[in-house]
């Protein structure tokens, strides 16, 4: 039940993030900045977080999954991401749905990697 | 005000995707059909949800709570990438790039088609 509890508060924290990032950057932009770089920014914390010799191991497990499951698995989002990739694509900006795809996928795996790497560095 | 609906749809969002990764994912370096499974569901209601409210059939509240909230917080894209990496660090490369090409091709294509029939672009 603890764990239910704490996915709750982190998925509310987790979007409300994402949405004041939404809310910061001009709407004028045609490529979607803003869920890039929640995305990107949420791959890199997620990894170093369970990676991260001393959390993975002091911070009680149900507080774990709040945070990684609930407040980062929130604030980064797959739906958006294929909407607006559509969106692109349907107004004719090809070009920008594929470096959308690409930068999104590849940069993700970066950071996912870095993330793991600077948490066992830390250890 | 705006926050209260996104607050809530997220963590309802959360729990939803938490239930299905518990209950689909086996946690070893196979196809994560769980975070697979949230990711295309969330993105076709997401998709439906922006028509509705581009339509104006939805205010801007509900979509507050069920777009950018729960569908939001339901998809990953986090867990994602932490997935795509564990396969290819366990050296499961066709599994890896099954799993990054169908989240992208079958996503893609399910949110196209409820915008192609909806949306008069």
């Amino acid at each position: 039940m603890n764990e239910y509890i704490s996915v709750f508060i982190g998925g509310c924290i987790g979007a409300v993030g994402r949405f004041i990032i939404t809310l910061a950057v001009p709407d004028s932009y045609l490529f979607p900045y803003e869920t890039l770089l929640a995305n990107w920014f949420g791959c890199f914390l997620l990894t170093f977080l369970m990676a991260h010799p001393f959390l993975s191991s002091r911070v009680p497990k149900h507080l774990m999954t709040g945070i990684g499951t609930g407040i980062i698995g929130s604030f980064t989002t797959f739906s958006t991401f294929s909407v607006e990739t559509a969106n692109l694509w349907m107004e004719g900006y090809g070009i920008e749905a594929l470096l959308y795809i690409s930068l999104s996928i590849i940069g993700g795996l970066v950071l996912a990697w870095s993330g793991t790497q600077a948490a066992k560095m830390r250890g | 005000m705006h926050f209260i609906f996104v607050a809530i749809g997220g963590g309802f969002g959360a729990i939803a995707r938490f239930t299905t990764t518990k209950l689909w994912n086996t946690g070893k370096a196979t196809f994560p059909l769980g975070t697979w499974m949230a990711n295309i569901f969330g993105s076709l209601l997401l998709s439906i949800c922006f028509v509705l409210f581009q339509k104006g059939v939805i205010q801007e509240w509900f979509w507050l709570l069920m777009g950018v909230g729960f569908c939001g917080a339901f998809t990953t894209f986090s867990t994602f990438s932490k997935e795509v990496l564990h396969l290819i660090e366990s050296k499961q490369y066709k599994v890896a790039i099954w799993y990054v090409a169908s989240s992208i091709l079958i996503g893609m294509t399910v949110v196209s088609i409820v915008l192609l029939l909806f949306l008069d672009i």
